[in-house]
């Protein structure tokens, strides 16, 4: 095993049980840290099952943030008040997952005959729909304003409003013991659980074949793979797990938030992070979520802070002060295009590429 | 003046049409730069609608330059000065810009994988929104109106300009005949210019096969170059006229037109010119005429339906040729 292997292949069960045991630690900040940690590891879900899509299977999606927000409208319909249904947290995320896997296959079949460019305008055409029917399917889904508040009940049959997978946010350290881990450890476990998975499907027959379709869809067919069966199982996992981690988001922010939140850029993003780390490659993706998300949801927020502080704008001319180019925020497109830029230029298979050879990017 | 078109279906309907038109000659404008950078490089230029954006924000520059703030310059020799400078200013400036990007990002991944050059237009199109966002704020600007208000609401009182159709129930004024004025001579001679002049028919042998292109003693790296110049000023020009027709401009329109103009280029077929002008027109009619009768709300869901369903039926859009796999 070369160095590379090693670091790659250990460091992911160590960092997993270093997090479980995160919110552990008796110290406040350190819980703080921890919520931040949740919706990384929600998006990090996203992204693995793009790489279902687009890192084993090689077919470029640029609408996986329609699943996410299937997953996430679908948990919003079925427990928020102002529906009949009401129903609990695992009954509603699994609904949202099946509905996201069969909505994958649905809009998948018909497009079959497509490749390269016309299969991602496609996928882009479809999300774009998607969040066009959410924005103005206002007697659903509340329009611009999102469904809330999602707050669903553990369990069927127990309705104890201590007992919701999350509750309002309540951060003194009393109350954040029972509240916050519990959805922390969940999210994380879920991770975990969707890793592990992965690293056999990757080594099954099925994982196998998705890696010789990206690679020659035509030899792959000449040697008996079913290309169309092999893309919408593809598809079908992937929209599951990009589902599973929409009705969590949806839980976490106890709110589905606005149709922004599942629209192009979302895509893009999650693309961005795929790629950035390492298309095909699970710890890669992992790693590129943490750069990207993590940069964009932790560090981004914090360095605004320090940059708006008095002492540094008295560093710059009067007319400069306040600006838009004053904010670590206003840099985030230019760092992001930068960033695919240099990557694509200078390691265009990220930065722990896959260990196989690779068609689609060298 | 002539009477409303409330009570007139009919009339309505014809005005609608006439409004969807002219919008689609816009997107078809911005449709052919897509559609000539995919013949030629095969790369999905996502860069080029905020190329286009930030030909907007250049051509508002030129106009606060000119002096021309606001529309009391509407129709004068100071506010057509104005236009035409920037139908020079606009269309060099994206043309040369669209080339930088092609030397620096994608002329080294001439070679790579497909997936590379697309991810960096992709990168190219975040930088640029990051430069637009700089530029001019993340509100929504506005343009001035040189050229007098436009038809919108076929309902809505008659606003002054004067009608060019005068007589007929429908109405045209000098803004919608300025689109025509300089889309459909900029499509002819972009016709023209692909089919009859040595680079044009350098830049059809290097669509069909670089490699053999090459070989034949044609500088393809130059004729990528043109094309990406061509694109570009395509750009320019529909900036100018965009800018112009609607007034308002900001730094995220370029995702949006870009994505009308993807759409339309793929609808006709990506890499046809006809193709690319049919795509754009469809998707104006079907952005008026869905956004009328059906509601605005969801007309953009329905170019996006139809772009599916297009898709779904020909694989290779509507005028687009089948193509064989290489093996």
């Amino acid at each position: 095993m070369s160095p590379r292997a090693v670091l790659s292949a250990a460091w992911l069960p160590v960092l997993f049980l270093a997090l479980a045991a995160l919110p552990f630690v008796p110290d406040k900040q350190v819980g703080l840290y921890a919520q931040q940690l949740t919706p990384i590891f929600i998006l990090a879900l996203l992204a693995l099952g793009l790489n279902v899509v687009v890192g084993y299977t090689g077919l470029l999606h640029l609408g996986i943030a329609a699943f996410f927000g299937i997953g996430a409208y679908t948990v919003g319909i079925l427990t928020v008040q102002t529906f009949p249904f009401q129903l609990a947290f695992p009954v509603a995320v699994l609904v949202g997952v099946l509905a996201s896997a069969a909505l994958g296959v649905a809009t998948t079949a018909p497009t079959l005959r497509l490749r390269g460019d016309y299969l991602a305008l496609v996928t882009m055409g479809f999300g774009l729909i998607i969040v066009f029917v959410i924005r103005n399917l206002d007697a659903i889904t509340e329009g611009t304003r999102g469904l809330n508040p999602v707050t669903p009940k553990l369990l069927p049959g127990v309705d104890d409003p201590d007992l919701r997978p999350i509750r309002p946010a309540n951060l003194g350290w009393g109350r954040y013991w029972y509240d916050y881990p519990y959805f922390y450890l969940l999210c994380l476990g879920l991770l975990a659980l969707t890793n592990v998975l992965l690293r056999n499907l990757e080594r099954s027959r099925l994982g196998r074949a998705w890696v010789a379709l990206r690679e020659d869809e035509l030899a792959a067919s000449c040697m008996g793979l079913n290309p169309a069966r092999l893309k919408l199982t593809a598809i079908a996992l992937g929209a599951a797990i990009a589902g599973l981690a929409g009705g969590l988001y949806a839980v976490a922010q106890q709110t589905t938030g606005g149709p922004e939140a599942y629209d192009f850029n979302r895509s893009m993003i999650t693309l961005c992070c795929v790629i950035l780390g390492g298309l095909g490659n699970r710890p890669g993706v992992l790693l590129g979520v943490f750069l990207l998300v993590g940069y964009d949801m932790v560090l981004t927020p914090v360095l605004d802070t320090y940059v708006q502080k008095r002492e540094f704008q008295e560093l710059f001319p009067a007319w400069m002060q306040g600006k838009q180019y004053l904010k670590v925020s206003g840099w985030r497109l230019f760092i992001f295009g930068a960033a695919l830029i240099v990557m694509m230029r200078f390691r265009p298979s990220g930065l722990l590429p896959a260990a196989r050879t690779k068609h689609e990017l060298g | 003046m002539t009477p409303l078109f409330a009570a007139d279906p009919a009339a309505a309907f014809g005005q609608f049409v006439l409004i969807g038109l002219v919008s689609g000659l816009l997107y078809a404008l911005i449709a052919l730069g897509y559609t000539m950078v995919y013949g030629i490089v095969e790369l999905i230029n996502f860069a080029h609608g905020d190329l286009f954006m930030l030909g907007c924000f250049l051509s508002l520059e030129v106009c606060l330059l000119v002096g021309a703030r606001t529309q009391s310059e509407a129709g004068t020799p100071a506010g057509l000065a104005a236009v035409a400078l920037m139908l020079v200013a606009a269309p060099l400036f994206c043309a040369a810009l669209n080339v930088a990007v092609d030397r620096a990002v994608y002329k080294p991944l001439r070679t790579a994988p497909k997936l590379a050059p697309l991810v960096s237009a992709i990168g190219v199109s975040f930088v640029f929104m990051g430069v637009g966002l700089f530029w001019k704020g993340a509100t929504d600007v506005t343009f001035p109106d040189l050229l007098g208000p436009r038809v919108t609401d076929p309902a809505a009182a008659p606003p002054e300009p004067a009608n060019l159709l005068d007589g007929t129930g429908l109405r045209f004024t000098f803004k919608d005949l300025m689109v025509v004025l300089v889309t459909l001579p900029t499509m002819a001679a972009l016709t023209l210019f692909v089919r009859y002049t040595t680079l044009g028919k350098a830049m059809r042998a290097t669509a069909q096969n670089p490699t053999a292109a090459q070989l034949m003693g044609i500088n393809v790296d130059r004729v990528i170059a043109a094309t990406f110049a061509l694109g570009g000023a395509l750009a320019g020009v529909g900036s100018v006229v965009y800018s112009l027709y609607f007034n308002t401009v900001n730094y995220q329109m370029g995702f949006q037109n870009g994505v009308y103009a993807f759409t339309a280029a793929v609808l006709g077929g990506i890499g046809n010119i006809p193709g690319a002008v049919l795509g754009g027109i469809m998707i104006g009619l079907v952005k008026t005429l869905g956004g009328a009768y059906i509601g605005s709300e969801w007309s953009e869901a329905l170019i996006f339906a139809i772009l599916v369903v297009v898709l779904i039926f020909r694989p290779n859009g509507l005028l687009g040729a089948r193509t064989r796999e290489k093996v």
